[in-house]
This record gives C-alpha cells, sequence and structure tokens, in this order.
C-alpha cells in the first residue's frame, strides 16, 4: 500500500493530514499490518488536550493492545464514532480512516515530523 | 515467526479472525509439530502412567486417548497432557514443548522409583499436523485407507496419510471436531500439502498460533504457563473433571483430597466484559481497588465476538451470574461470570 505524500508520519506509525488548523490522525497500514485485526479503540473525548509523543488512547486487535501516541500537542476537536463502532475499517483502509482531529498548537510540529519518503525509508 | 520453545511459529498466516473463522465453519490445518512426545513402555508402564497422570490410564483402552496433569506432590501442575494407550504396556505422553524437557526429567525420576519400564522422549520422530473445524473429515478421509468415521471423539488408529506412516487421532485444541495426525518428520511436508490440496474443496486455511489461542479460549481449553501452572492446583483450575479419583497411586492426589474436603479459596472462572473493554492476560481481577485475582487469559474472540476470558476470583465471586471487576489500564470496568465452555459445537 502507498503511504500518500499529503501527510506526515510518526516513528510510532501514526499519519497526521493537517488542513488550517486541524490535523487528522490515524495509524498507517504498516501499524495495522503488525497489530492483526483490530477488534476496539479507545479515543479521548472531544476537548481533552493532547500532547506530543504521550498516549491518546489505545488500540487493540485480537492478540494484543497497542497506544496510541499524539504526533502533536493540541486539543482534540473531533472524534471519528465511526471508527469507533467499526474499528475493523483500520484494517481494510488504514489511511482513509482518521480517529481523531487535533487542533493544533503549534504548525512547526507537523512540519518536523518524517515525509511520506523519509517513514518509508524507517520501514526498510 | 515468532520464537515458540526453541521452535519458530507463525502466528499467523493470513489473519487471526479469517483463520479462527475458518476452523469454525470449514478448515484450518496446523502445524504442531513442536509439542513434545514422551513413550513410556515396559512390563510396569501402566504403573509408571498411574504415578505421573492424574487421570485415571487403567481405564484407557488401546487405542483412546484421556487429557490429564502431570502434577507436583502438592497438586499443582508441571504441565496438561494427552496420554495415549498404544499398547497394553505402551503409553504415549504429548506434552507441551516449553515443557518438555522439565516433563521427561521429571517422568524418568519417577518411574526409577516404581517400576520396570523404559521412558523415552521420542519428539523428534514425530511431527503433528492437527486438521481442525467440521469438514476435516471430508478433507482427511480421501487422502487414508482408515475409515475416520469409525474413529470415535478421544480415539486414535494407526494406518497411512498420503502414503506416510500415520497415527490418526480425533483430538484437537479447538472445540471443533478434527484430527491430530503423527507423521515422520521427513516427510510431513508432503502430508502437510496433500492436506492443504486435498481441503481445496472446503478452502482449507493454514491457521498459526494467534488462531490456535483464540480458539481453545472459545472453547476453554486451559493453556498452560496462562490458565495453570505449578502454583495452581487442578481443582482451583476447575480442572476437577480430570482427576481420576479410582486411580489410588498419581502423585498429588493426597493434595488434592485435602483440598476437595477443605474446598478451595479461589477458582478458575469463565467471564464476560460487561463494561466496553478487553481484558487480557496479567490484569488484575478488583475489589474495592485492590488486587483479588487475576486474569488468565482473554481477548475479544472472533466468533463469539465478545470480550471474554478467564481468571482466578475468590470463591465467593466464582458463580455463574458474579459480577467482578477487572482493572483495564487503571479503570474497573465490569464484567460477569459465565458458564464454560463458551463455545460448544453444535
Amino acid at each position: 500500500m502507498a503511504y500518500p505524500d499529503d501527510r506526515n508520519y510518526t516513528k510510532d506509525h501514526e499519519w497526521i493530514r493537517l488542513s488550517g488548523d486541524i490535523a487528522e490522525v490515524g495509524i498507517t497500514d504498516f501499524a495495522q499490518q503488525q497489530l492483526g485485526d483490530v477488534v476496539y479503540i479507545e479515543l479521548p473525548d472531544a476537548g481533552t488536550k493532547v500532547t506530543a509523543g504521550q498516549s491518546f488512547g489505545n488500540i487493540e486487535s485480537v492478540k494484543a493492545v497497542s497506544e496510541l501516541f499524539a504526533p502533536v500537542t493540541g486539543e482534540v476537536v473531533e472524534v471519528n464514532d465511526h471508527v469507533k463502532a467499526r474499528p475493523e475499517v483500520v484494517n481494510t483502509a488504514p489511511h482513509d480512516t482518521w480517529m481523531i482531529k487535533i487542533k493544533v498548537s503549534n504548525h512547526g510540529e507537523v512540519g518536523a515530523l518524517l515525509d511520506s519518503t523519509q517513514y518509508q525509508g524507517l520501514l526498510g | 515467526m515468532v520464537p515458540f520453545a526453541g521452535w519458530d511459529m507463525p502466528v499467523e498466516y493470513t489473519g487471526i479472525t479469517a483463520e479462527h473463522m475458518a476452523v469454525r465453519t470449514r478448515a484450518g490445518v496446523f502445524d504442531v509439530s513442536h509439542m513434545g512426545e514422551i513413550e513410556i513402555a515396559g512390563k510396569d508402564a501402566l504403573k509408571a502412567v498411574q504415578r505421573i497422570a492424574c487421570s485415571d490410564p487403567s481405564t484407557l483402552e488401546v487405542g483412546q486417548a484421556q487429557l490429564a496433569g502431570l502434577l507436583t506432590p502438592d497438586g499443582t501442575f508441571l504441565d496438561d497432557m494427552l496420554v495415549y494407550r498404544m499398547g497394553p504396556s505402551h503409553f504415549m505422553l504429548v506434552v507441551n514443548a516449553s515443557n518438555a524437557a522439565k516433563d521427561y526429567a521429571w517422568i524418568v525420576e519417577q518411574v526409577k522409583a516404581v517400576s520396570d519400564a523404559a521412558v523415552v522422549d521420542s519428539s523428534s520422530r514425530y511431527a503433528l499436523i492437527a486438521v481442525q473445524g467440521p469438514a476435516s473429515i471430508d478433507v482427511v478421509q480421501p487422502l487414508t485407507g482408515v475409515p475416520l468415521a469409525d474413529i470415535k471423539y478421544y480415539w486414535f488408529a494407526h494406518g497411512e496419510v498420503a502414503g506416510a506412516r500415520a497415527t490418526i487421532s480425533r483430538t484437537g485444541y479447538t472445540g471443533e471436531d478434527g484430527f491430530e495426525i503423527f507423521v515422520p518428520p521427513n516427510v510431513a511436508e508432503r502430508v502437510w500439502d496433500a492436506i492443504l490440496q486435498s481441503g481445496r474443496s472446503v478452502d482449507i486455511v493454514p491457521a498459526g498460533l494467534g488462531a490456535r489461542d483464540t480458539l481453545r479460549l472459545e472453547a476453554s481449553m486451559r493453556l498452560y504457563g496462562n490458565d495453570m501452572d505449578e502454583s495452581t492446583t487442578a481443582l482451583e483450575a476447575g480442572l476437577g473433571w480430570m482427576i481420576g479419583w479410582t486411580n489410588e497411586q498419581f502423585i498429588g492426589r493426597d493434595a488434592l483430597k485435602k483440598q476437595k474436603e477443605a474446598g478451595v479459596s479461589r477458582k478458575l472462572v469463565g467471564f464476560e466484559m460487561i463494561d466496553r473493554g478487553i481484558a487480557r492476560h496479567g490484569y488484575q481481577v478488583v475489589r474495592d481497588g485492590r488486587p483479588v485475582g487475576v486474569v488468565t487469559s482473554g481477548t475479544q474472540t472472533p466468533y463469539l465476538k465478545k470480550a471474554i476470558g478467564m481468571a482466578y476470583v475468590p470463591t465467593d465471586v466464582s458463580r455463574t451470574g458474579s459480577e467482578i471487576e477487572i482493572d483495564i489500564r487503571g479503570r474497573a470496568l465490569k464484567a460477569r461470570v459465565v458458564p464454560m465452555p463458551f463455545y460448544k459445537r453444535a
């Protein structure tokens, strides 16, 4: 699967796509492959403050639970209820499935993350 | 692939859910060659096996198998195993890979003390391929002249499978009908390929450790190292049915008898989450914020599509319907004690 170049990536295998002040956050195709069948996603409520590099939720597959890490600092403005109800969409369309939208405090944090080429370099 | 007791084992081929569903609805094939085999033969073989197996192997006919615990004098588990009666004075024990060396040393020591019997670790002589699922018989029958319908559950027969010398056992670790096929390692790949080929008509899939774990959990089969170990007794683990009280020789009997009379203070129960969340191995069962028990196995299972698990809980909340709380990453979430097995085939 391609890693779109309209967004940035983290070493923890999240992606973030910024539009104005609002960033969509999801996990990468590599991450969903590692997790296997996703069965449950625990996300914060809108209004929650998140900090770059800190856990904002959990994603569980049949075999394991993993933390979700905020790529940037900001405030959660929207939560994707659809993905909470149907977590398997993360497996089928990881790059089309945002989990939360963050109102970004510092745009510079986004630019400092990996681009598509760098991220794919990390995957080797 | 993951390292597992010295073996490289696949966790999944196509995905745990797909493999799990294939076994529940059609058929799946597992390479479980890692399992250990220990054979005991000789004049006093039965006496030896009566001493180390907590079941009553004297009730076994030749061609029959039973589940048993290999217990310490305290009645706790060194391992669990399948006891096969290969001949009047010849038994084969199928044990967990991670315990095979420990089991063998223990058995040799125990048998030496009582009897005229030889103990052989024959693990390297057998590959083990498990075909599991309602269509198992349709997959295996074209490959063998042995009439499989005549093999009853927990019985076995010798014959050929795909031209290889085989022992075909109607057993498994999935809660489905199926066959576990012992073959010489040098022809295992051929047998595996023949099974996949024969299984095309039912869309058979190869299945890995991941599905093996979720399938056995739905069927409430205990996993050594998770659900019982050297710190838990057969009675605490809810495996009283495994104990052959008519066998007066087995190690651990006195301790279990005392515990049975006194009653257990904790018990392994099955639970289903009430609150949204998935309890996993090692999570604590809490009461008023304090730990009172521990989850031994748990996940969201593919067929039942529920978050289920097993946990040791104090006896006063072990009855069906009791509510318990499980600490899931800092939050005490409600679960309900339910009867096991969670899943039983029709």
